[in-house]
């Protein structure tokens, strides 16, 4: 379970490659240095690309993932 | 273990002592020299900002897929993309022919027709609007919707300048935002100063 305090919700849920990750940069953008991001998706294939991008991308940190039922869990900090 | 001294007399260094031909300040110079230019090279290479460019040159739906999704992802990872349109290509950018891309029912043994059948009349306007409801019914985004997104991401699209002339089409036909007049030096110097170049 994700303790720290989320700033912003993104819904990208029903959305398929590339979107979740695009959507998730643009949103990301949005944010104010330190703030988590929440992303609700449904794609499978989320939990692998979100975890690559934040390795790769300078700025964030993936703070943790989480595979529900129907929904996968993304937290991203904004950290520059 | 043995090293040449500067007179050119062998002495052992089994202490790990080594007798090193180069006095420290000759090493101190030759380090600044180099500073200075690893500092060129530096300068010259710009800053650290990651560049990826994309040849597209085709312009069937399926193969109008992988040139944005690379390009709008790379996008998301920070990269500076080009994407130079060429050829067919070119009709991903073309904002009334995007619309309309089709799927070639033929030359694919994946497609569930037989060539023979695929190559019958009207055959590709039915495979297409088959590809057409599952991207629909699978919520895979649009090209158009693609086009747009890789946009507002800061991608830039580029229209081959020759294969503009060469299908008489107008510069105006393009999405907004897309570069026109440009050729194949503009496409090399992109490759070159880029970390990812792709032919697609």
């Amino acid at each position: 379970m994700m303790e720290d305090e989320i700033a912003e919700s993104l819904d990208v849920k029903g959305q398929n490659c590339p979107m979740p990750v695009v959507k998730t940069k643009q949103a990301v953008d949005q944010l104010a240095t330190d703030d988590v991001l929440e992303v609700l998706a449904t794609d499978p294939g989320s939990m692998s690309d979100l975890a690559g991008w934040a390795e790769t991308t300078d700025g964030v940190e993936l703070l943790d993932q989480e595979e529900g039922d129907d929904v996968y869990k993304h937290y991203v900090r904004k950290t520059e | 273990m043995s090293t040449e001294t500067n007179d050119g007399t062998q002495t052992s260094t089994e202490t790990g002592e080594t007798t090193d031909t180069l006095s420290r300040e000759e090493l101190q110079a030759r380090i600044e020299q180099l500073e200075t230019r690893l500092a060129t090279v530096e300068n010259t290479t710009g800053d650290d900002q990651q560049k990826m460019s994309i040849i597209a040159t085709k312009g069937t739906l399926d193969m109008a897929y992988p040139p944005l999704i690379l390009a709008s992802t790379a996008a998301a990872f920070g990269y500076e993309v080009t994407v130079f349109h060429t050829f067919w290509g070119l009709d991903i950018l073309h904002e009334e022919r995007s619309k309309k891309l089709k799927l070639s029912s033929v030359g694919n043994p994946n497609m569930p027709v037989p060539n023979v059948v695929g190559a019958l009349p009207g055959m590709d306007r039915v495979t297409t609007k088959m590809m057409e409801k599952q991207i629909k019914d699978n919520d895979t985004a649009t090209i158009e919707e693609l086009i747009e997104t890789s946009l507002e991401m800061g991608v830039e699209f580029q229209a081959c300048q020759m294969t503009i002339d060469l299908m008489d089409y107008d510069e105006a036909d393009f999405y907004d935002g897309v570069t026109t007049g440009v050729g194949a030096a503009t496409a090399i110097q992109d490759m070159a100063e880029s970390d990812i170049q792709l032919l697609i």
